[in-house]
């Protein structure tokens, strides 16, 4: 039992409350995000180094014990996610006071903000199917919210094709939560862990779980599944924008991990395969589109896709250093595509435009925002020393000595294509020469770099302080390749 | 009982399928109400069906009905409720601003 499991979720969703009264008043609405915001990472931080010493922590709501009452669990693999959720959303915000403007701050922006960060730390910490499912209605709201505030043009058309989709991935996950409880009885994730472990896994049960890899892969952006995603992630402001694909994207990802790894884990020749193959054309699909599109906004959306394939294929490696591969990609791509979209955001106040054939010679009067980009494309890439290189590399480890050799050549020519696509924003934007003049410029970036220069800290920080961050890693992994010790630590057996 | 249960839960899905799949906004708006009560229906019927028995378990009770799945399906529907509200208030203001309800016409388009 520890309170603090909950408090990730309750400062926001106690600061999005209270923002709701006060839509007016644009400096406090600030002021209690900030607030907000940095409480709520300090309990993560807390959170974070109490899993680490003291292992698995549960708060069972209510007093009922599990199976029958709804638990929180933050085992290190949750507790990571959360503390960088948390923190990229700091900088979302941070960089949402100077861009977001007057009209969209007055029609309760920050509140919408608080709650959709309420859901993904909620679906991060739930150890209950249908709570999972709750929590990720409550980040979808928000973000329907989030994405039609400002009520442009393509932003309400896009929307409605979001809201459809998602309502429909909604209305299959309670029909899985249906067979599932139908078949086992139970949805505590532990819980089912356990049962499918001991009864084994029949063919049903591979059956929704393959449900389950659809209603999760619709949210994560996998490869049949993706098509709403550059539609849907263009409409937005770029504040908006790093949120969604930093947060929500991951959401999903992070549900396939727990699934996988938990509760069905015993036909890998089928479930596991499946990913790997969607894994795979997810990255490629991913990297083409990264070089097709001439438009940088498109370019980095896109970008998230082929991020998604390269974590997803750490559940089909399922060893321990997969695992570790996987997350450490997962909390680094979650730092950098924040970072990069930002960036695009300053970019996109100063030209007006997304098109690159539009902008140029950015370099010359922006230096700061431009070497940040290159350090930030640089990592998405991979090369070392900064953070993208330790997951590539553990995954590359892993995958061939598990002996998935075409993952690993379609994941490192990938990272070619990833290196190309963003070189080509960084040569055409910031050198070639100058299109517009120091008057034609559409708005000033004061203050807008700096929310991306904490990000493009914590990437080097991962990637120079790696002895720092792996045994954080390394235990969140131990307990994925392991779930025992999870499913014991929920169940108290 | 569970056998018209399931059909029911069937003939919902499927028309709302229908539904979804036509061009008028409103008509998918209604279509994604019937797939969340077709979804529901189906949560209920697959916790297992008891007729004559309060969903408590008393101290004393013989037979009792299985309570989570009423659980389940109560916070479900609110949820789609709340969602099939803003889905509506959503078409209405994209129809006024857009001057269409035809999805057709609501294709993506690289030039805006």
């Amino acid at each position: 039992m520890s309170n603090l499991v909950i408090l990730p979720i309750l400062i926001p969703l106690l600061a999005g409350t209270i923002l709701l009264f006060f839509p007016r008043q644009l400096h406090f609405q600030k002021w209690i995000s900030v607030i907000a915001l940095s409480l709520t990472t300090i309990s993560s931080i807390v959170l974070v180094q109490t899993v680490f010493n003291n292992g698995i922590q549960t708060l069972e709501l209510g007093g009922w014990k599990p199976p029958f009452g709804i638990v929180l669990v933050a085992d290190m693999f949750s507790a990571l996610l959360v503390l960088t959720g948390i923190v990229v959303s700091f900088t979302c915000i941070l960089f949402a006071f100077k861009s977001i403007g007057e009209d969209r701050e007055k029609h309760y922006f920050y509140a919408f903000a608080q709650f959709l960060i309420t859901g993904v730390m909620g679906a991060f910490l739930t150890g209950d199917l249908f709570n999972l499912f709750v929590f990720f209605e409550v980040f979808l709201m928000a973000s329907y919210a989030l994405i039609v505030i400002g009520g442009t043009k393509i932003q309400l058309r896009e929307t409605l094709k979001y809201v459809l989709i998602n309502v429909i991935s909604s209305a299959l996950f309670v029909i899985s939560v249906a067979y599932i409880y139908a078949v086992l009885g139970t949805l505590n994730m532990a819980d089912l862990g356990a049962r499918v472990a001991e009864y084994g896994q029949t063919p049903l049960l591979t059956v929704i779980a393959i449900l389950f890899l659809v209603v999760f892969g619709l949210k994560g952006g996998i490869f049949p599944l993706y098509f709403w995603l550059p539609g849907a992630y263009k409409a937005p402001p770029y504040a908006v924008t790093a949120l969604f694909g930093a947060l929500l994207t991951k959401v999903g990802v992070y549900a396939i991990f727990r699934m996988f790894s938990v509760i069905f884990t015993h036909e890998p020749q089928i479930t596991h395969q499946i990913i790997a193959v969607l894994a795979g054309i997810t990255i490629l699909i991913g990297a083409i589109g990264a070089v097709a599109y001439s438009d940088v906004k498109q370019i980095i959306i896109y970008n998230i896709v082929t991020a998604i394939g390269v974590i997803v294929f750490g559940v089909v490696i399922a060893t321990e250093i997969g695992y570790a591969g996987a997350i450490y990609y997962l909390v680094h791509d979650m730092v950098i595509k924040g970072a990069l979209f930002l960036l695009a955001g300053a970019m996109f106040t100063i030209t007006g435009t997304n098109k690159i054939k539009e902008m140029g010679g950015l370099i010359k009067r922006h230096p700061l925002l431009g070497w940040m980009f290159f350090l930030a494309a640089l990592a998405l890439a991979g090369i070392p020393p900064l953070s993208g290189f330790v997951g590539k590399v553990l995954l590359t480890q892993a995958g061939l000595s598990e002996g998935h050799y075409w993952f690993v050549a379609v994941m490192l020519l990938s990272s070619l294509l990833v290196l190309y696509s963003v070189m080509k924003i960084f040569l055409n934007c910031f050198f070639r020469e100058e299109v517009l003049t120091e008057k034609e410029e559409k708005g000033s970036i004061k203050g807008l770099v700096y929310p991306s220069v904490i990000l493009i800290a914590i990437s080097v920080f991962l990637g120079v302080g790696a002895e720092v961050v792996t045994p954080y890693i390394m235990q969140a992994a131990e307990t994925l390749a392991d779930p025992t010790a999870y499913i014991q630590a929920v169940l108290k057996e | 009982m569970e056998i018209l249960m399931t059909i029911i839960a069937g003939i919902l899905v499927a028309s709302a399928t229908y539904l979804i799949l036509s061009k008028s906004i409103l008509r998918i708006v209604l279509g994604t109400a019937l797939l969340s009560h077709g979804a529901h229906l189906l949560l209920l019927t697959m916790g297992g069906l008891k007729t004559g028995a309060a969903p408590l378990l008393g101290q004393n009770a013989d037979s009792y009905t299985d309570p989570l799945p009423q659980a389940l399906i109560l916070t479900a529907i609110v949820i789609s409720f709340g969602v099939t509200a803003f889905f509506l208030v959503l078409a209405y203001r994209a129809y006024q601003e857009l001057k269409t309800d035809d999805m057709d016409k609501l294709r993506g388009n690289e030039n805006e």
